[in-house]
């Protein structure tokens, strides 16, 4: 095991923790606005930290630029999906600007 | 021992999925859970180191044909078509047996494989040097096996003359699909402004990289088909009529170059060879001209029918 192991063990270790959170939202939570919240908030989080422990193991700079670009993207992409799917679930009296 | 208990547990959630999506009380959790199985098959061939075919997975087996279906569902939906009874006992326990079957003879063939055998890779590799890339995959399927990929992308050609051949007679001529409505302010307008530039430089440089990475016609395609998608359901811009000479050009311009291609072959040494010293500038003639070909025909299978218009 080298030096990058441990940190790369501890960061995605913490990530999963995150998507597992994330999952037990998704099935115990109530209705769909607050499952969206569980979803994308402790996702992009998990994901942050995978990408974080997998940048050690990277080899050069720009491995580790495409992994931020992957996560950026991921974030950017989850936000505006949970946006469009909380949209399309509002009751529909305030659903009269909806997209 | 962690390389096997990860094989292990990835096959049992492949099975269970598919399991799931084939048991599925209704056809919406199917496709959903039709989408999941894509997605771990792509896992599993990226574990094998099959990253062409685990990109092409990801893309089309999962992506694509996952907004097809739900596209599929949420039109039955709209048209108020109930879920389909339960087929009776007798036709599920024949397709059962059917299905079982063929699974069985993939397994049996699958097992008659020499495990320490190669296959055919080192002939691939012995030559690799004539096909003009780097990437085998792409020699196979664009030099070696060049007729694979042609009827493919003439498949591909067939499948949107079906999808426009139900269009409804007054709409004959007319723009694809239901006019999209987003807010010019929105989140999904933004974001449709946000993201083509980048989409467009990933889509070209997988087409591109493809000749001697993974990577390639197909998976870069269907990128650039999700920024044309992404831009149509923004509102920002509307899906030509399907009788504009430009988008028929489009569609044919894939099957059209590589036959162009083939027939010059045929001249020289036979059709669909490829000479050599011009094989890398050809294929990438060709998988140019398919990727502007299956990026069209993708984003039209989606948006469907004609169903406004003419004007």
């Amino acid at each position: 095991m080298s030096a990058a192991d441990l940190p790369t063990v501890v960061l995605t270790g913490a990530g999963l923790v995150f998507f597992c959170a994330g999952a037990a939202g998704m099935v115990r939570f109530p209705d769909t606005h607050s499952r969206l919240h569980a979803l994308t908030k402790a996702d992009n989080l998990g994901l942050g930290l995978v990408v974080l422990g997998v940048m050690f193991q990277a080899d050069g700079v720009v491995p580790v630029l495409k992994l931020t670009l992957i996560w950026i993207l991921a974030i950017v992409g989850s936000a505006i999906a949970a946006q469009i799917i909380a949209r399309a679930t509002l009751p529909a009296d305030l659903h009269e600007d909806d997209d | 021992m962690i390389e096997s208990v990860f094989d292990i547990l990835l096959c049992a959630l492949i099975v269970g999925v598919a399991l799931a999506a084939v048991l599925g009380p209704r056809l919406f959790s199917s496709v959903v859970f039709f989408i999941v199985y894509g997605l771990f098959l792509s896992v599993a061939w990226t574990h094998l180191g099959a990253f062409d075919v685990a990109l092409a997975e990801a893309a089309i087996g999962a992506g694509l044909t996952g907004v097809l279906l739900v596209a599929a569902v949420s039109r039955l939906d709209r048209l108020g078509v109930k879920e389909p009874a339960p087929a009776p006992p007798v036709a599920r326990v024949t397709s059962a047996l059917a299905a079982g079957g063929l699974s069985g003879a993939l397994v049996l063939a699958l097992w008659s494989l020499d495990p320490d055998g190669t296959g055919l890779a080192p002939v691939v590799e012995a030559n690799l040097h004539a096909s003009g890339v780097r990437n085998p995959v792409t020699a196979v399927l664009l030099n070696f096996r060049a007729y694979d990929t042609l009827i493919e992308s003439v498949v591909l050609l067939v499948a949107l003359v079906g999808v426009w051949s139900i269009a409804d007679e007054r709409h004959w001529g007319g723009e694809p699909g239901l006019r999209q409505h987003a807010r010019p302010d929105g989140v999904l307008a933004t974001f449709g402004r946000l993201l083509p530039p980048l989409g467009l430089l990933v889509g070209v440089y997988i087409v591109w990289t493809g000749t001697d990475d993974p990577g390639g016609a197909f998976q870069g395609g269907t990128i650039l088909a999700a920024v044309w998608l992404l831009l149509a359901m923004a509102g920002l811009s509307d899906a030509p009529a399907i009788t504009r000479r430009r988008l028929r050009l489009a569609v044919i311009a894939g099957p059209g170059v590589f036959l162009a291609v083939a027939a010059a072959g045929a001249v020289g040494g036979g059709f669909l060879v490829l000479p050599t010293e011009y094989a890398k500038p050809l294929i990438q003639e060709i998988e140019a001209g398919l990727a502007l070909s299956i990026a069209a025909t993708l984003a039209l299978l989606v948006l469907g029918p004609p169903q406004r218009g003419p004007r």
